[in-house]
């Protein structure tokens, strides 16, 4: 009876929504008076940081052969800890790991999975996202082991300071017929999924050329840059920054879109985003209605201005 | 090539979201229902391209009841050859894919496609389960597509990036964004689709490992606060939502 946590590495350190996914099974755990224990795959460094949320022991199956993401292996991983460890909860982050590796691991263990977890379990009871973001359901998972996937930003972090036991596990790892050629990573960008900020614009903005305005003032703020679907499908911008219903979906603390009306698509892929802030000249645009604060004004004008206010701050 | 790609039924992206029975269904009246658009546009139309390239066959898989067969005439008028539907409850993601690999497992195929999640559920459950309950692979979130013989150069998304792949047949794929563009069924697809089959099987023995117990509605937003300058929402952001 305990929670196992799958915290996933990237480069050889643990990604962000490692980190939330800990924060979610450190709760959990503290909740249900158990222990909370990670488990890793692949080279990473710097796993006793998990202890700040509550895990107190760190399993990690260093093998090089996990180092290329293979969502089969990972799942053998996961089965075998939670077999060693007698874990009946076991947490992913809903991120592209979690999408490849949770369903997997549901089959297997014949466990029931909540994808896209809000909140805290209440009994068996999950809440989750539904409907693009639309809605929530309450799904019970009627399995004895359980299996939930966090969504990201959606659970307040709670510190609890400490450190974790980190303790070597080996397992024997199946073939599975997955060759990797070629990663491409992003690394000089900020990722749009993990970014706490995001500023994005659509074709108000006229042209690829006026970009810049929208450039300097995520550099400035520490955020990533997004778009509207018609920007990417023009290509002014690349495919990879097009949020929305059939883009990504993104759950930022802060989402500023200038020049974009805010069709439902758009805001399917953005609705879980925690302030909305639409600039825009059309006071009729429908983005308005879902916007927390809103300026009815022109983007070449506001966007300059707001990049000289936060210099000032 | 033998090509199976699952579809999954979904209220039309602009339907209105509520529900009835004490807020435990969702609520059908006046919705418009639609082929699942990650299924359609990215999963369907590759399969097809690729069996135009290649040659083979596309047959397109639902589990569902009848409410469903509109669905999947829209699917065989885009050009899938044929269609088979698992008369069953969709009671939950590990139970409909039960379902597709009991029935998949007996017929062959090269490969089985779906999207990378319905609109409604959003959970990008059911492939990945299908590939472990038929203990083959796994690709999700997959952008392209190409076949050599029997082997496929498959591009998916993963945390931060990008990775090419290989991987023989047979193996499952969710696809995403970039796999192929939408197609409209033209009037010949519409009026050959009448008469493509449809065979419906029933439902195999299987478990389901979750419930909805209900639904609620996210709060209505307090509404929009119009500022007229930019300096008065830099300093709201700063020190009203503690956003910046």
């Amino acid at each position: 009876m305990s929670v196992l946590i799958y915290t996933d590495s990237s480069n050889g350190a643990l990604t962000k929504n490692a980190f939330e996914a800990a924060n979610y099974g450190g709760q959990l755990a503290k909740e249900a008076g158990t222990e909370a224990i990670a488990v890793v795959a692949g080279s990473a460094s710097g796993l006793e940081e998990l202890g700040s949320y509550g895990v107190s022991k760190v399993l990690h199956v260093n093998d090089a052969a996990l180092d290329n993401f293979d969502p089969q292996k990972i799942a053998h991983v996961v089965a075998q800890a939670a077999s060693t460890t007698g874990a009946d909860t076991i947490i992913f982050a809903h991120d592209y790991t979690g999408k490849s590796v949770a369903p997997r691991l549901s089959a297997k263990l014949d466990a029931g999975l909540v994808a896209g977890a809000v909140a805290l379990p209440n009994g068996n009871v999950v809440k989750k996202a539904v409907f693009s973001g639309k809605a929530f359901a309450e799904v019970e998972i009627t399995t004895a082991t359980k299996i939930i996937s966090v969504l990201p930003n959606s659970l307040d972090k709670v510190e609890t300071g400490g450190s974790a036991a980190v303790e070597a596990l080996s397992v024997e790892l199946p073939s599975t017929g997955i060759t990797v050629k070629e990663i491409k990573k992003e690394s000089t960008e900020l990722s749009l999924t993990e970014a706490d900020v995001v500023v994005s614009a659509g074709r108000g903005l006229k042209g690829p050329e006026n970009w810049g305005m929208v450039e300097d003032l995520a550099k400035e703020l520490g955020a990533a840059t997004a778009c509207s679907r018609p920007v990417a499908d023009i290509g002014w911008r690349p495919h990879h920054e097009h949020v929305g219903q059939t883009g990504i979906a993104i759950r930022p603390n802060l989402y500023i879109a200038a020049g974009i009306s805010g069709a439902i698509q758009h805001l399917a892929g953005v609705n879980g985003s925690k302030v909305i802030v639409v600039i825009n000249t059309d006071p009729e645009a429908p983005f308005f209605k879902a916007a927390d604060y809103g300026i009815v004004g022109d983007a070449f004008e506001v966007l300059p201005k707001m990049l000289a206010a936060i210099k000032s701050l | 090539m033998k090509i199976l790609v699952c579809i999954s039924k979904a209220p039309d992206t602009t339907a209105k979201i509520a529900f009835t029975d004490g807020d435990t269904k969702f609520d059908e009246a006046g919705v418009q229902f639609i082929v699942n658009p990650y299924d359609e546009w990215y999963a369907l139309v590759r399969g097809l391209e690729l069996k135009e390239a290649n040659g083979g066959s596309v047959t397109v898989l639902n589990v569902g009841g009848a409410d469903s067969d509109p669905i999947i005439r829209k699917a065989l008028a885009i050009g899938a050859d044929d269609a088979v539907r698992i008369d069953a409850d969709t009671t939950d993601a590990l139970y409909v894919a039960k379902q597709i690999a009991n029935y998949a497992k007996e017929q062959g195929y090269d490969m089985i496609l779906a999207g990378k999640e319905t609109i409604d559920y959003n959970g990008s459950q059911v492939a990945g389960m299908i590939a472990e309950l038929m203990d083959v692979p796994y690709v999700s979130l997959a952008s392209k597509l190409d076949m050599s013989g029997n082997t496929a150069t498959i591009e998916r998304e993963i945390e931060g990036g990008a990775e090419v792949i290989e991987v023989n047949t047979p193996f499952i794929l969710s696809a995403a964004k970039g796999m192929a563009e939408a197609r409209i069924p033209n009037m010949r697809g519409i009026m050959a689709a009448r008469s493509k089959p449809l065979t419906v099987v029933p439902a195999s023995d299987a478990t389901s490992a979750t419930t909805i117990k209900g639904f609620t509605l996210p709060p209505a937003k307090s509404g929009c606060k119009y500022v007229d300058t930019a300096e008065e929402l830099v300093a709201l952001l700063r020190n009203e939502a503690k956003a910046i």
